[in-house]
């Protein structure tokens, strides 16, 4: 198992640095310097700009010095355009928020999404059934960027329960639209699965064996049907990770959370362009340690993987 | 973004399934209530999308002066103005804008899904076709692209390289065949070892030969399958990028540019701004959502 | 009174394509330690006849008649009334041991809970009983096999896991679903021979659905043919290897290949088992049968007693066909 982490670790590297340095060549590649702005800037403050950013040394030395920058000293350099902050400070102040919301959000989507798709198929073709396919078929067609403007319309708008926007140190009232908005169409992908694994497990020879000992149907359900069941729903959530921390832009933006997804943003409005690497860069690096859990989860749970 | 892994997920049996006769399928798909009435609503959006702006005395671009301001007070929807959708806070009429909205949205839902299902089963046949090293070699990078982050990476690029509704189109179609080569890749290695395909090698068929007369059509299930849930995956990831305010430009808009404009000036009161392209978005969603259980239910008879 | 008395057992299942009925009407009954065959194609409905008395039935599946094991109903009995019946009193061992078993747990928890939940055992005393089951059925090394996953197992040694699993609680009957139809050749004969040997043992009734009526012969007292969902004839086994009474019967026992006649072409039956979407009304046979006559597609003799014990189902005598 220790082998297999490892392993799985070493090869994480190359991808990591790959994606550091395409991204890096991309930024270099793109027309217009980060200081070509609207205002005209004198060629001396602009060669002074250059030199202080590094952007007048031999392209292999800015990707040397930026990939060991962030590897070395976890260092994402300065913002292009906040002349005083760095990114480190950037990403920093929106990461904390970012992923209380997002843990709350991911927790919440699975724990409903299991239940309600557990519930569906063990009443496969009764109303309960029905309700629950009805249910995530409408979550579905209802991503982050929909259902946020409806639930402020409804709770804030019209019943006046929850505020529209703010953060406040993450008190519950701010909380449960972002949460909702996140996990709502997350939930209901992870509904559909479980629901569709848990009927094919349900119909498997090795489910009717345990049903012929003589189990009660619980204990069949627990012991034997949800494990395998559950399979398929794990490794949904490396992708369904993704989801979340691109669907954190959208909640950024509409609840003014101020996550890492008004960073984000706020740097592509801007051109800033390293701010908006080092937030690349960073969901990257954390969709490939999450990747790498689940598939290390996984690994530990089927007994048929080897190492 | 919002699909795909799933659709990568249920996916996964389809591409061990072969193929049945196509007209099961049809016959199958046609017993399908749900997606039947998907394929009927869908239908009327397109045609909506296409002939809509002939329903109207006003362009998408048309600017009422004397409405400029006052959406909430005159802007409100009414047969007797003309301005079936009301107007928006800048004078424009609305159902111009929704029918011209309509069109780029589905104009993206079209052309992403056709870069992905292009590159995706070209990608995923070569390297099933090919094999050995190279099968691997290729599949590595897939592996390693599946880690991007490729929504961050599309704005990325969108603000690098200027927004242009082409670069848009283009860009999330070119970040989405990884799942696509996936899947035609492990269908066209289980093809490879039919029969069939063996015979005509033994004939001496040329290989490229082989790909397009052979495997090419035997994968069409598939790809039908999956390209019908990718269309609804590329309609929002444009609108959600357009929502951002980092999409589409005015006066071009798209269902996600509308929700966000809507959603931005609900507290006035005027909430069709919200509601038409909102109920345009999300009826398109369930259509294609049945279409896609419907497609896949009828090539893939296994009963579920 | 017989352990399991089986009256007018009917199977139908509901598809998306119209009811199959899979089972129409079968009677019989089995005294303590006796052994019946059941034997048929594929499709003759003989499985489905089992998971029926077993209440495995799959959930569009409905079944109509009475089944009593010692005396007690339980057809479409409630949990609370088969479970204990289950693997207590009848076990079944199903036909294909690479799916049969769960491959996320260890042999042991999947054995050992079979003592823990019907004889009330703790674990470790269970999981003793389970290696001196494991030795039963000869598995080697079985003290640390029985720590390892079904995969660690090979095809044969799986079926003796089933095996192992399903005598646990020592039944009083024990249904074996084809049980060597998944393995190859040699170790098919293995697995009966053990089979056999258990079964003398410990003195169980056995039913053994097959398709191959040469395992019937070393195996069974009593064979009851199926086809399409019916009996088609019921007798003990020596006088039905000498004297087939029924024209299917006399198919299958000539596609048996036999040692003694070398050289000699094997007879096939020809065409295929009936669509029982929809069942002919007379014998299901009858499109097959080389003895057929008008009436077999309108109509079939009741199954009757031809002989001290035999009886068939055949709208000719035994002397027409002769």
């Amino acid at each position: 198992m220790t082998t297999y982490i490892f392993k799985r670790l070493l090869e994480a590297i190359p991808t990591m640095l790959l994606l550091i340095i395409i991204s890096f060549l991309l930024m270099h590649a793109a027309p217009g310097g980060p200081f070509t702005s609207e205002k005209a800037v004198p060629a001396q403050v602009l060669a002074n700009l250059n030199a202080k950013y590094g952007l007048d040394q031999p392209l292999w030395r800015q990707v040397a010095n930026y990939v060991w920058g962030i590897v070395a000293h976890f260092d994402f350099g300065p913002s292009f355009i906040y002349k005083d902050r760095t990114v480190n400070e950037v990403i920093a102040q929106g990461f904390p928020v970012t992923l209380q919301y997002g843990l709350a959000s991911f927790v919440i989507a699975v724990i409903a999404g299991v239940t309600l798709g557990v519930v569906a198929a063990l009443k496969h073709n009764t109303g309960i059934d029905y309700a629950a396919v009805a249910t995530a078929t409408a979550a579905h067609a209802m991503p982050n960027f929909v259902l946020a403007p409806l639930l402020v319309l409804v709770f804030t708008l019209w019943l006046g329960w929850l505020p529209g926007g703010g953060w406040e140190g993450g008190e519950l009232k701010y909380m449960v639209m972002p949460v909702i908005a996140l996990s709502t169409s997350f939930m209901a992908s992870i509904a559909r699965i479980t629901r569709s694994s848990m009927l094919e497990v349900l119909h498997s020879n090795f489910i009717r064996t345990a049903v012929a000992k003589g189990l009660p149907m619980r204990k069949v359900i627990l012991k034997h049907a949800l494990k395998p069941a559950m399979m398929p729903v794990i490794s949904y959530l490396g992708p369904a990770f993704v989801t979340m921390i691109t669907g954190s832009v959208i909640v950024d933006m509409y609840f003014s959370t101020g996550g890492i997804g008004r960073s984000f943003v706020d740097a592509a409005l801007n051109r800033d362009y390293s701010v908006m690497l080092g937030v690349t860069i960073l969901v990257g690096a954390l969709t490939i340690l999450f990747n790498l859990v689940v598939d290390i989860l996984y690994a530990w749970i089927d007994p048929r993987i080897r190492y | 973004m919002f699909m795909k892994e799933e659709a990568a997920v249920r996916l996964a049996d389809i591409a061990v399934k072969g193929r049945s006769p196509w007209a099961d399928a049809r016959a199958r798909f046609a017993r399908n209530k749900g997606a039947m009435v998907g394929l009927f609503v869908l239908s009327l959006i397109c045609l909506f999308a296409a002939f809509g702006s002939h329903l109207t005395e006003f362009t998408y671009d048309y600017v009422d002066f004397g409405l400029m301001g006052e959406a909430a007070e005159k802007g409100a929807p009414s047969w007797s103005s003309g301005h079936y959708f009301g107007t928006d806070d800048g004078g424009r009429d609305f159902f111009a804008r929704v029918v011209q909205a309509s069109q780029i949205s589905l104009a993206a839902g079209l052309i992403g899904s056709a870069v992905a299902v292009i590159i995706g089963t070209l990608y995923g046949a070569i390297s099933g076709f090919v094999g050995g090293r190279t099968d691997q070699v290729m599949m590595r990078i897939v592996d390693i692209l599946l880690s991007v982050p490729f929504m961050f990476v599309i704005i990325l690029l969108l603000v690098m390289f200027g927004r242009s509704i082409w670069m848009l189109f283009l860009g999330i179609g070119m970040f989405s065949w990884l799942d696509m080569s996936r899947i035609v890749r492990g269908q066209t290695l289980s093809l490879k070892r039919r029969e069939f395909i063996e015979a005509a090698h033994a004939t001496g068929v040329s290989s490229g030969r082989i790909i397009l007369r052979h495997i090419v059509p035997n994968l069409m299930g598939v790809v039908v399958v999956y390209a019908s849930l990718l269309v609804p995956i590329m309609i929002m990831t444009e609108s959600f990028i357009s929502f951002l305010g980092l999409g589409v430009q005015a006066p071009l808009t798209s269902w996600g540019a509308l929700l966000s404009e809507g959603a931005s000036q609900m507290r006035y009161g005027t909430l069709w701004l919200l509601l038409f392209p909102l109920g345009f978005f999300v009826t398109t969603m369930f259509c294609m959502s049945f279409i896609g259980d419907g497609l896949r239910d009828a090539l893939d008879p296994k009963d579920r | 009174m017989a352990l399991l008395d089986v009256k007018d057992l009917r199977v139908a299942f509901k598809t998306a394509d119209g009811v199959v009925n899979a089972v129409n009407g079968i009677n019989l009954s089995l005294q303590r330690g006796q052994t019946l065959g059941i034997v048929g194609e594929s499709g003759s409905g003989k499985s489905q006849l089992a998971f029926a008395i077993m209440g495995l039935l799959a959930r569009n599946g409905t079944a109509t008649g009475s089944v009593a094991f010692d005396g007690l109903q339980i057809l479409n009995a409630r949990a609370e009334v088969i479970n204990p019946i289950r693997a207590n009193g009848i076990a079944m061992i199903f036909q294909d041991p690479m799916t049969s078993m769960n491959p996320y747990l260890r042999v042991s928890d999947q054995m050992a809970e079979v003592l823990v939940h019907h004889k009330g055992m703790s674990m470790t005393d269970a999981v003793a009983e389970c290696v001196r089951m494991l030795d039963a059925v000869r598995i080697p090394d079985a003290k640390s096999r029985v720590r390892l996953y079904p995969h660690e197992f090979s095809g044969g040694m799986r079926q003796r896991v089933m095996i192992a699993m399903a005598l646990l609680c020592k039944p009083d009957l024990l249904i074996a679903d084809e049980p060597t139809t998944a393995l190859d050749v040699t170790v098919q004969a293995q697995i009966m021979r053990l089979l056999r040997d258990l079964q003398r043992d410990l003195g169980m009734a056995t039913i053994l659905i097959t398709h191959d009526l040469g395992v019937v012969a070393g195996f069974c007292e009593e064979v009851i043919v199926m086809y399409g969902g019916q009996v088609m004839e019921q007798s003990p086994v020596d006088p039905l290897f000498a004297a087939p009474s029924h024209p299917y019967t006399r198919g299958l026992l000539r596609a048996i290949p036999r040692v003694d006649q070398l050289g000699e072409e094997l007879a096939s039956i020809p065409g295929t088992p009936p669509n029982m979407m929809r069942a002919p009304k007379g014998c299901p046979f009858a499109p097959r049968c080389e003895a057929a006559v008008a009436a077999c597609t309108d109509q079939l003799n009741a199954l009757t007693e031809f002989a001290p014990s035999r009886k068939r189902a055949c709208n000719r005598t035994v002397e027409e066909l002769e």
